[in-house]
């Protein structure tokens, strides 16, 4: 960053955010306030759509998002968001509205009739994005304050983050999160289910088809030496943490392996409390990983 | 899935006219049936028809195959498809829009990812927000409750952490939601 000032970004948590995967967005305050990042959640947010109310009813989701956007472009800042569902999906509504004035038109339309409005001027990012790209690797250099180069890490992206829409990263290879877990300090290690899907829904949907996707992802993490796997989407974490008894038995090998927010692996490099970066919260072994092979450098 | 008489040309006709609305939907016609998207997709071994019999079946004038098979709401949308196609067909959007075209034409009956998506639209339509315990409670009771009996131990390890939204939150602003979804015409 040239400017002085702290830099300040509208903050959309995302449903997921406010129960099940708390702790990813406790963890992303808690970094963003030891990076001096602002972070001001929107008034009064709603559902984006993600990828689930799109096969029901299109223009709908849209309007769903544009509404966030609308909220969001009175602020005047950027929006920073954390499940790659959201990021995408926003994004989305974004880049139609741009493509299609008569699009552009039915959704202000319907967005004045709820009393708002949106000109499609609200640039959407991913806080992994902002960490990364703003913020930059002196900056997060200068702030670890712990030593993790015990940990091997499984940097996975999951498939939402880069595609379809492959300005931030590569669509198929990003290496984003690789750059940030080694300013870090940890190993990164040779992951090439980097963005592979875990299946999202398909989990509980198609559970046959949930479980093998899950699966290869934590068995390739397993093969390649990894003792931990970083996430940057709630509903990975769910699947990846949740249900690695079940995805065991579909790929016939050892899934036990800790998940965590790269958010959760920040904090921890920057020594922030295990409280403040919700680690009870995680499913796996999180904390007693961390305690084990994180120490003072 | 329920027979339902609609007439094949019809959904054909229903089908080009959405995904021509799309950004980039008119590069259904250049497919070359190379194959990638197959290929690339993470669940087409578990579909009745892949990606690329999907447009194959499109050209020969059989979509109500694909469209009573397992086929759409088996798609993850994962966007594998859509960035690696040689001829740039945004096919997950193709997806979502035969997914839409089977909730619509009640060919969906069955599939329980339609059930979720379902079950998920009336949640986001009546709190504004997602609340997934009322998300699965609603998505069981349609599908199979016994089937929810295995998921009772991952349940109460969420809720011990605290981790279980046990009463949905519904936005201030919910009125002027609901005149927004209401004020826009699907087609």
């Amino acid at each position: 960053m040239i400017s002085t000032a702290p830099p300040v970004y509208s903050y959309y948590p995302g449903c997921s955010q406010t129960a099940t995967n708390r702790a990813y967005d406790i963890s992303t305050r808690s970094v963003a306030d030891a990076l001096g990042i602002k972070l001001l959640e929107l008034d009064d947010w709603n559902c984006c759509g993600a990828t689930t109310y799109l096969p029901v009813r299109e223009k709908r989701a849209f309007v769903l998002s544009a509404r966030n956007l609308a909220i969001a472009e009175k602020e005047g800042l950027e929006l920073a968001t954390i499940c790659n569902a959201c990021y995408l999906t926003l994004r989305k509504t974004n880049k139609y509205m741009a493509g299609d004035p008569k699009l552009k038109d039915e959704i202000r339309g319907a967005l004045k009739a709820g009393g708002m409005d949106y000109d499609g001027s609200v640039r959407v990012r991913h806080f992994l994005d902002i960490l990364v790209n703003d913020l930059g690797e002196e900056a997060i250099r200068q702030r670890v304050k712990q030593n993790l180069s015990q940990l091997k890490a499984a940097c996975y992206c999951g498939c939402q983050l880069t595609r379809p829409f492959d300005d931030l990263d590569d669509a198929e290879y990003p290496t984003i999160m690789e750059r940030l877990v080694g300013w870090l300090g940890a190993e990164v290690v040779p992951f090439p289910m980097n963005a592979k899907c875990c299946g999202g829904l398909a989990m509980t949907t198609n559970p046959e088809v949930g479980q093998t996707l899950t699966g290869k992802i934590l068995k390739a993490a397993k093969q390649s030496g990894a003792n931990c796997v970083v996430t940057a989407c709630p509903l990975c974490q769910l699947n990846l943490e949740a249900y690695q008894d079940k995805v065991a038995e579909a790929v016939e090998a050892n899934c036990d392996i800790p998940v965590l927010y790269f958010t959760q692996l920040t904090g921890s490099a920057f020594g922030i409390s295990a409280k403040d970066l919700a680690l009870a919260d995680n499913l796996t072994p999180v904390k007693t990983l961390l305690d084990e092979k994180v120490g003072s450098r | 899935m329920a027979a339902t008489g609609v007439k094949e040309k019809q959904l054909t006709e229903e089908f080009l006219q959405g995904i021509y609305a799309l950004p980039d939907g008119e590069k259904i016609k250049e497919c070359i049936q190379c194959g990638t998207c197959t290929a690339s997709c993470p669940s087409s071994a578990a579909m009745d028809y892949g990606p690329r019999e999907i447009i194959a079946a499109l050209r020969a004038g059989m979509l109500d195959r694909v469209l009573n098979s397992n086929t759409v709401w088996l798609c993850v949308s994962c966007y594998s498809c859509t960035v690696r196609c040689p001829a740039g067909i945004p096919f997950t959007d193709a997806m979502y829009e035969l997914k839409r075209l089977e909730v619509e034409k009640g060919l969906s009956a069955g599939a329980p990812a339609a059930t979720m998506a379902e079950a998920f639209a009336e949640t986001v339509d009546r709190h504004g927000r997602n609340c997934e315990t009322k998300l699965l409670r609603k998505y069981f009771l349609r599908t199979s409750p016994f089937k929810a009996l295995p998921q009772i131990p991952l349940a109460m390890k969420l809720f011990f952490r605290g981790r279980l939204e046990l009463f949905p939150h519904t936005i201030k602003g919910i009125d002027g939601l609901r005149k927004m979804t209401a004020a826009i015409e699907e087609k």
